[in-house]
């Protein structure tokens, strides 16, 4: 059976297992079974691609199959990968099994919880193997809703206000997102066929007028820019992410921002480059502003969660920033990062659920000395900090580099005064970054009742450990993943360098 | 006059034969075996619908007074499921509520003859018929409305029917009597061929619309509909909501692709004032509503303003969005009234707020009725999201994108109250919630197919392109 369909039906089929379990260890086995699954489905892709590359092949989506669905309106179910998308389903597998393994403690309700969790994960892999604009919008939906249940009823804090802030927001950006998918499509008739299509390779060789696209490109990119965190709509993220279960926090700041940036470059940049390369200039502008904004806030913030959700405003605009600045270099840094901060948001997530178990305070000035009582969650999180400063050697380093070289490559003034001001935010990344490592691990224990709390247990650990190897991996080996990413690019930069 | 022709008309033959068949039962069985007419009359209903699909060859009778087209067959098959869904889901209630001297027998009656009026009405060719379809749809629903004798609300709720459909019928003739009056023919096809641009025939046009635009509970015409969706037993709000509302936007479909199609733009142009009109009242309003059933017919008013994004600029596929907007919308709203109707027979209990917890005690209903609030809200992967987004996508091919994006805008507005919902069964605490409700097989049935219905009919792009096909020849 084909590889892609797979990774849709194993999620499905694992919802279905968990829906006829009856104890909470069959739920939680089938979860971890089914997404194990995933994983190795996953990791069998990376190599699958691999060889076809190997082989020669040369187009630019593999494994591409289509399916007719409406044919009134001639949509197809058409699937395929590139390189983008399938590292970031490595990405999402990885995230999502380590997800569930840090749920393995949810006891209220927990088929419900599994089931919500798993059915997000679906839309999540839906949305990253379609190349088709309906059904991309269809799993971008899917992956949304479920988090307003995730949120609200296993969420801590004002959790149904931030469910529902959350949820509005989102799919407020959907319902903009909606309407310029709407318009690419009216405005599509030229392809082969004569029929308007919802298919991204259908569209992309096609050239769409300017003053359409003047009007459907910043809506593209607002839709999409929002579940990346745009500023000025980034503010459902902080709410969201702090009250959010532990699991959900690592799945939406890991995988589902990063949906944002695949849908920003994939749709709007690649099939508008045109109102790309004239109306950068304003998100340019914005996401310079969720960059330094988001650093600034995550200084400010008490609570662990809050400053990894500002954080990751931070790092997230980074993404929008680099891939706006339509040059291959950058593009490249924005994908690594992408990943780079799916995988190390998932595991800052993982380990403040950890500690917010035992310590039952999120709140950084009641803690202090954890080092000593939880050395391995204590390093783990120095790590995962480490690498979020971007210290050669982790996944941060990497992206980064790749993000502020390709930025400074353009000579005009403006973008050479954005990608400082941008550059700026890693100082600032590493003010709040040593300032809660500090507090948080070193000095002496605040509180007698941390002296009675255990280091982390076997899946804990496991969570840790799987996160902390990917992170080091592409730190170490950052041009394997590189080539990897960068053949794909070449389509995308080549139809944006056309346009100049 | 060969009577092979008379099949045309086998929708409505079938149901008068049963609807007789009613009467003779009635009659012939004691008062404490009456219950046992509902299985009888349910599976007499499930083969019609059944028959219904069967093809038969379309024409028309009477020179051209009955028409029937493959997308009219469609249109009665889709009021035929809905009804068939109405009359499980009220199984139950008749059973409890219809004992002694009230009869079961006269609600199978009143159904099944206002549903005979809904056929006359979309298969006629001319106004007369229509007129008289209309009527026989809507004036057995007030006895329906106010079929709870001893409730108050029940009985103000029948009269506040009655009267409004008064007045809309009334303004309805007076728009066909100067349409007669201008053209000197009541023959769909003769005024179509025939229409010119004047004042006279705009006032008739604007008041046909007005009497339809009544039945479909549209803004500024919809002041009747919380009022009496509240008064009414559930099970008669979820026929008023679904299959009355249904037949009337088929008739204004039929109506405006065939007699007005020579002033397109004028209808355009109205279309775009009470589809925004009618979204953005609705939504408001339903936001602040603490009943159940009130929510619900806010909802359904909010719902009805999506129906004009399918009509406008006159396109097939946007005729074929619309009835599939329709038919979806069948199985979500059926789906969120046989919830309510559920807990509100064994219960008595109809606000929000006594919804709370609900999730705890009642899984499967709570299950229904977020699947059916989900599809009302257009959430993938559930069906209501495929009937919106053709809606969407038909406006937006004709160029109306500013009215898409309002539409889309109201859309995210909706699904705060539809979440509103959500969120007390699921996720709002609730010390004494709505104990677990039993119940009959007849209510389990009629939610299963719903949910079914939901979930599936989306998936099947088959249905859609069924659908389109029949409507290529409406242009």
């Amino acid at each position: 059976m084909d590889i892609l369909i797979l990774l849709i039906l194993v999620p499905v089929l694992t919802v279905l297992a968990i829906s006829i379990s009856r104890t909470k260890e069959q739920i939680r086995m089938s979860a971890a079974v089914g997404m194990g699954i995933q994983l190795v489905q996953a990791t069998y892709l990376v190599f699958a691609y691999l060889a076809e590359r190997k082989n020669g092949n040369v187009d630019d989506m593999l494994f591409v199959r289509s399916w007719e669905w409406f044919k009134s309106f001639n949509i197809q179910f058409s699937i395929g990968v590139d390189g983008i998308s399938v590292s970031l389903i490595a990405l999402t597998a990885i995230v999502i099994f380590t997800g569930v393994l840090t749920s393995w403690k949810v006891d209220n309700l927990s088929k419900e919880f599994f089931i919500s969790l798993i059915v997000l994960t679906t839309g999540v892999f839906g949305f990253f193997i379609s190349l088709d604009l309906f059904s991309m919008f269809l799993f971008f939906e899917l992956a949304v809703i479920p988090m307003y249940l995730l949120i609200g009823i296993w969420g801590s804090g004002p959790k149904e206000y931030a469910a529902m802030k959350l949820t509005l927001m989102l799919m407020g950006a959907s319902a903009v997102l909606l309407l310029g998918i709407l318009g690419l499509y009216v405005n599509s008739a030229a392809a082969p066929g004569g029929l308007m299509t919802f298919n991204i390779i259908d569209i992309s060789r096609l050239n769409i007028p300017m003053e359409v696209q003047r009007i459907f490109f910043p809506l593209l990119f607002v839709g999409f820019g929002v579940l990346g965190a745009l500023f000025p709509f980034h503010t459902w993220s902080p709410d969201g992410h702090s009250s959010a279960p532990t699991a959900v926090s690592m799945l939406h700041a890991g995988v589902l921002m990063k949906m944002g940036g695949y849908g920003c470059l994939r749709v709007a940049m690649y099939l508008m480059p045109g109102a790309a390369n004239e109306m950068g200039w304003i998100f340019i502008v914005l996401t310079s502003i969720s960059v330094v904004y988001g650093a600034f806030g995550a200084i400010v913030q008490k609570d662990l969660k809050y400053i990894n959700a500002y954080s990751s405003v931070s790092h997230c605009g980074l993404v929008l920033f680099a891939i706006l600045m339509s040059d291959k270099i950058s593009a490249n840094g924005a994908v690594l990062q992408m990943i780079s901060h799916g995988l190390m948001t998932a595991l800052f997530f993982a380990l403040i659920g950890m500690i917010y178990e035992r310590t039952h305070t999120r709140d950084i000035r009641f803690m202090g000395g954890l080092m000593k009582v939880i050395p391995f969650l204590g390093v783990a999180y120095m790590i995962a900090g480490l690498a979020s400063l971007g210290l050669p050697g982790l996944s941060g380093f990497v992206a980064e580099m790749n993000v502020f070289v390709g930025a400074f490559q353009h000579s005009d003034t403006f973008h050479r005064i954005a990608t400082i001001v941008v550059c700026s935010s890693i100082v600032i990344t590493a003010v709040y970054i040593l300032r809660v490592v500090a507090t948080l691990l070193l000095g002496p224990i605040k509180n007698n009742d941390f002296n009675l709390i255990k280091d982390a247990v076997w899946f804990e650990r496991a969570t840790v450990i799987i996160l902390i190897f990917a992170i080091a991996g592409i730190g170490m080996a950052p041009l394997w993943l590189s080539d990897f990413i960068s053949r794909s690019l070449d389509p995308i930069i080549l139809k944006l360098s056309m346009i100049k | 006059m060969d009577f092979g022709q008379l099949l045309y008309m086998r929708h409505e033959i079938i149901l008068s034969a049963i609807a007789l068949i009613v009467l003779i039962l009635e009659i012939s069985i004691s008062n404490k075996n009456i219950e046992k007419i509902i299985p009888v009359l349910t599976v007499l209903f499930f083969i019609n619908t059944i028959a219904g699909f069967f093809p038969v060859e379309t024409g028309s009778l009477f020179g051209g007074m009955y028409k029937t087209t493959g997308i009219t067959i469609l249109m009665k098959n889709i009021l035929n499921i809905g009804v068939l869904i109405v009359l499980i889901q009220s199984a139950g209630w008749l059973k409890s509520n219809f004992t002694g001297s009230s009869n079961i027998g006269g609600y199978f009656f009143i159904v099944i003859s206002s549903l005979i009026g809904m056929d006359f009405m979309i298969s006629s060719g001319n106004f007369l018929m229509f007129y008289i379809g209309i009527e026989l749809a809507t004036i057995p629903l007030a006895a329906l409305v106010a079929s709870e004798k001893l409730k108050e609300r029940s009985a103000e709720a029948g009269v506040k029917l009655i009267l409004s459909a008064a007045l809309s019928s009334g303004i309805l003739l007076y728009g066909i009597s100067l349409l007669y009056g201008t053209n000197g023919s009541l023959y769909f096809d003769n005024i179509a061929s025939s229409f010119q641009n004047n004042s006279l025939q705009m006032l008739a046009f604007i008041f046909i619309f007005t009497g339809i635009a009544f039945k479909i509970s549209i803004v500024p015409f919809h002041l009747w509909t919380a009022d009496v969706y509240e008064g009414a037993p559930v099970n008669i709000t979820s026929f008023l909501s679904v299959i009355s509302k249904g037949s009337a936007a088929f008739i204004l479909l039929i109506l405006l692709f065939t007699v007005f199609k020579g002033i397109e733009g004028t209808w355009n142009s109205v279309l775009y004032f009470v589809s925004v009109l009618t979204m953005t009242i609705g939504n408001l309003f339903a936001i602040r509503q603490k009943n159940i059933k009130r929510f619900l017919a806010f909802s359904s008013i909010a719902q009805a303003g999506f129906i004009p994004l399918g009509i406008i600029g006159g396109s097939a596929i946007g005729f074929s969005s619309v009835v599939y907007f329709l038919l979806i919308y069948l199985f979500s709203n059926l789906g969120a009234f046989g919830v309510v109707a559920a807990i509100s027979n064994a219960t008595g209990r109809e606000n929000i707020d006594e919804y709370n917890g609900l999730y705890s005690t009642n899984k499967g209903l709570s299950l229904v009725m977020m699947l059916s609030l989900f599809s009302l809200a257009g959430i993938p992967p559930v069906a209501g999201f495929f009937s919106k987004f053709f809606l969407f996508t038909s406006a937006a091919k004709q160029g109306y994108y500013l009215l898409v994006f309002i539409a889309l805008i109201n859309a995210t507005i909706s699904l705060y109250y539809y979440l509103l919902v959500v969120k007390a069964m699921f996720i709002n605490k609730n010390e004494m919630p709505i104990g677990p409700v039993k119940n009959d097989a007849y209510t389990k049935l009629g939610l299963i197919i719903c949910a079914i219905g939901i979930i599936a009919i989306g998936f099947a792009g088959i249905i859609f392109d069924y659908i389109n096909s029949l409507t290529f020849g409406i242009k």
